[in-house]
């Protein structure tokens, strides 16, 4: 609880489940989902380094814009995948690989 | 062992098996609803990091908006008559090799640095000071994002809208 390596191991864990997510997953919602593993990772890393960097607020004001960014992306991805969903009938992100008809 | 810290490793263990969950579950609104306690644990370990304002915008932003939005996508374009398919492709034995050679090599490098660690007492909030930064040294980037969020918002209603 006092030790920066515990929130580093604990980040680490994280982030490779969420890369397996979008490596692995055939829904495109679930690949999403795994991709906002990766960035509560990286947040996770950037609170703790500005916690145990002699609390330098730098590292909460940087993970504040990586969660506004992540709604941002949130709101843009679902808007796609339902436009995909509109026209091809299936989220599967394999068959969604044509760019024009 | 003070309380404290058979808390913070009930929390760590928590958000952990949560995200598995998310990631090895094959029924996608269980794992919408496993993200969600995965996010919940992530807030948890921000309130041992002393970032209680971090966490509230976690609670409010991830919690009570993305992951929401996530299931109401889930909703919109699942069929209920589709036949369930499984949920992962071809690559799932490459994309564990890979998931657990990245664990294996971040751990390396955590458990071979040698961490410089400072010592701070607790702040009464951090709520003063990030709203001091974010309009004095980062007014910029806050102005870019918030220009930034009103794109994201005009493009998604423009894409989910109706072809007309």
């Amino acid at each position: 609880m006092d030790q920066l390596n515990n929130y580093l191991y604990i980040s680490a864990i994280l982030f490779s489940l969420g890369t397996f997510a979008v490596m692995t997953r055939r829904n495109g919602i679930a690949v999403l989902m795994g991709v906002e593993l990766i960035l509560n990772a990286a947040n996770l890393n950037f609170v703790a380094f500005s916690r145990f960097g002699g609390m330098n607020m730098d590292g909460h004001i940087f993970s504040l814009f990586v969660i506004v960014l992540a709604a941002a992306e949130a709101a843009v991805a679902l808007a796609i995948v339902i436009n995909i969903y509109n026209n091809l009938h299936t989220i599967n992100v394999d068959d969604a690989a044509m760019m024009k008809e | 062992m003070p309380l404290a810290e058979i808390v913070f490793w009930l929390l760590a263990a928590f958000t952990i098996i949560s995200a598995s969950f998310v990631v090895l579950n094959n029924q996608l609104l269980y794992s919408a609803i496993a993200l969600l306690f995965a996010l919940f644990g992530v807030a948890g370990l921000y309130i041992f990091l002393w970032a209680d304002f971090i966490a509230g915008i976690q609670l409010l932003v991830y919690i009570g908006g993305i992951n929401v939005l996530i299931i109401f996508g889930i909703m919109l374009t699942n069929k209920i008559s589709s036949v369930r398919l499984s949920q992962t492709n071809v690559q799932q034995g490459v994309g564990a090799v890979i998931a657990l050679w990245l664990m294996i090599l971040i751990s390396l490098v955590i458990s071979k640095t040698p961490w410089l660690q400072i010592d701070s007492s607790e702040p009464s909030g951090t709520v003063h000071a990030i709203g001091t930064l974010l309009l004095s040294k980062y007014l910029l980037p806050f102005e870019a994002i918030s220009l930034l969020l009103l794109g994201a918002l005009i493009g998604a209603a423009l894409l989910s809208r109706e072809a007309t």
